[in-house]
């Protein structure tokens, strides 16, 4: 049965959204990496397929004057890891980005399109929390700013609404410069998806100095203030602590990559051996 | 309802109807009879379908046909042609890198794209870029060693890869 019946290419945003609005089962189009897949296999069928990618304001990343950087949804993971301004400002998305899928897949995957999917162990995800990233998002009632920690609902759920559109991911300039250190677990190295992943991101001089995320241990990617309290209070000295606290804040399930329980255990190893390496004060 | 394209293929200008769900890797085998890409998983798993979009390695399952349209493709067809090997294909059989080859012109395109951006890679840079391309029978050591033989030769001779 064919699943994908009509494909548009939008020009602009308006246009994007006003496709929407004519068949609203109709998916918004970027990379496809998980889409095209999921169409193929079955669940509800989307129809029409509004292709995203040439929107010109959507494929830039963009240095804005306030410090901060806004990456179109249309923009490649393979771009963002590989950007100079991402790289230096904000390492963490540049290594988190780098650790995606694989080559091929890089290049078409998109970092809007990571997180609009939701998986629990959606990769950019870790980075973006770590950052304090918002959303900007666009609808025919106007555009707004999500934060990324109102963003995940549930397994597959944000909280855009029906037909809205994620325009562009803002990195704000005040999580820029710090160091990151990513841990993560896998079947094999290339393509497949985190068993388990913790990221540790050091800010000096910011007012929380230590953000932690773990991926695949929770219904969402998740911050963990609970070990990043210890981190920034006691420094390297708490890292066995702050690793019992991530353990206790994870909430993993059994799964054919990996038992709950060995998914907890690996989220206190792989936090101590991030703080090791980035000599956590 | 087809949807009308045109596309670079292999240096070859193709107007073509396409379906709305039909992938860019059926295109190229089903309307172009170009059936060195494979379909392995057809969920952009295994690699043996990657292909060069505008001069970059994509799982061509992953494409859709009507996202081509404008664009430059480059199959294993057009990187080398009987007589006039590319370096990459020349090396793939120096080392004896192919066994059942289902997995080879997948790896080969993967190699050119990473050749094209960086060429000269180390071994590490090379298995990462290769990470996606599985092979079920060879183990990779040969491929490694081939990429690495091609890519010094590319240096030496000066030569850019093909998109």
């Amino acid at each position: 049965m064919r699943r994908i019946l009509e494909y548009q290419k939008a020009r602009s945003i308006d246009e994007a959204l006003a496709l929407w609005r004519e068949a609203p089962s109709a998916r918004y189009l970027a990379g496809g990496t998980d889409l095209l897949p999921r169409a193929r296999a079955g669940g509800a069928s989307p129809g029409r397929l509004v292709d995203i990618k040439g929107i010109p304001e959507l494929a830039a990343i963009e240095e804005l004057p306030s410090g901060d950087i806004a990456i179109g949804a249309a923009v490649s993971v393979a771009a963002v890891a590989a950007h100079p301004a991402v790289r230096r400002r904000f390492p963490a998305l540049a290594l988190c980005a780098s650790a995606l899928g694989s080559y091929p897949l890089r290049h078409r995957a998109t970092v809007a399109g990571n997180i609009c999917n939701a998986s629990p162990c959606a990769d950019t995800a870790a980075a973006l929390l770590c950052l304090d990233a918002y959303v900007r998002c666009a609808s025919p009632s106007g555009t707004r700013r999500i934060s990324i920690h109102e963003w995940f609902l549930g397994p597959g759920q944000t909280s855009l609404a029906p037909g809205e559109l994620a325009v562009a991911v803002e990195l704000p300039a005040a999580a820029a410069g710090g160091r990151a250190e990513l841990g993560r677990i896998s079947r094999r190295q290339g393509v497949d998806i985190a068993t388990v992943a913790v990221l540790l991101v050091a800010v000096p001089g910011a007012d929380r100095r230590h953000r932690v995320a773990m991926l695949s241990v929770a219904p969402t990617p998740r911050r963990v203030p609970e070990a990043e309290d210890l981190l920034d209070r006691m420094g390297a000295s708490a890292a066995a602590q702050a690793a019992q606290a991530a353990m206790s804040a994870a909430q993993p399930i059994d799964d054919v990559r990996g038992s709950a329980a060995y998914r907890r255990e690996m989220v206190g190893v792989l936090l101590q051996r991030a703080a090791r390496a980035l000599g956590a004060d | 309802m087809g949807i009308p394209i045109r596309v670079m293929v292999n240096g070859q200008l193709e107007s073509l109807q396409v379906e709305p769900d039909e992938s860019l890797l059926a295109m190229l085998r089903e309307r172009l009879d170009l059936t060195g890409a494979k379909e392995g998983c057809n969920e952009g798993e295994c690699g043996a379908c990657v292909v060069l979009l505008d001069g970059k390695a994509v799982n061509a399952c992953l494409v859709l046909a009507a996202e081509a349209d404008g664009r430059e493709v480059t199959t294993i067809e057009g990187l080398g042609r009987a007589g006039a090997l590319h370096p990459l294909q020349r090396a793939f059989l120096a080392h004896q890198a192919v066994q059942c080859g289902f997995c080879t012109p997948g790896m080969v395109m993967t190699a050119a794209a990473l050749l094209r951006e960086n060429p000269d890679p180390s071994e590490a840079e090379i298995r990462t870029a290769l990470s996606g391309n599985l092979c079920r029978c060879t183990g990779y050591r040969q491929i490694l060693d081939a990429v690495l033989t091609a890519a010094k030769e590319m240096r030496a001779a000066g030569e850019r890869s093909p998109r």
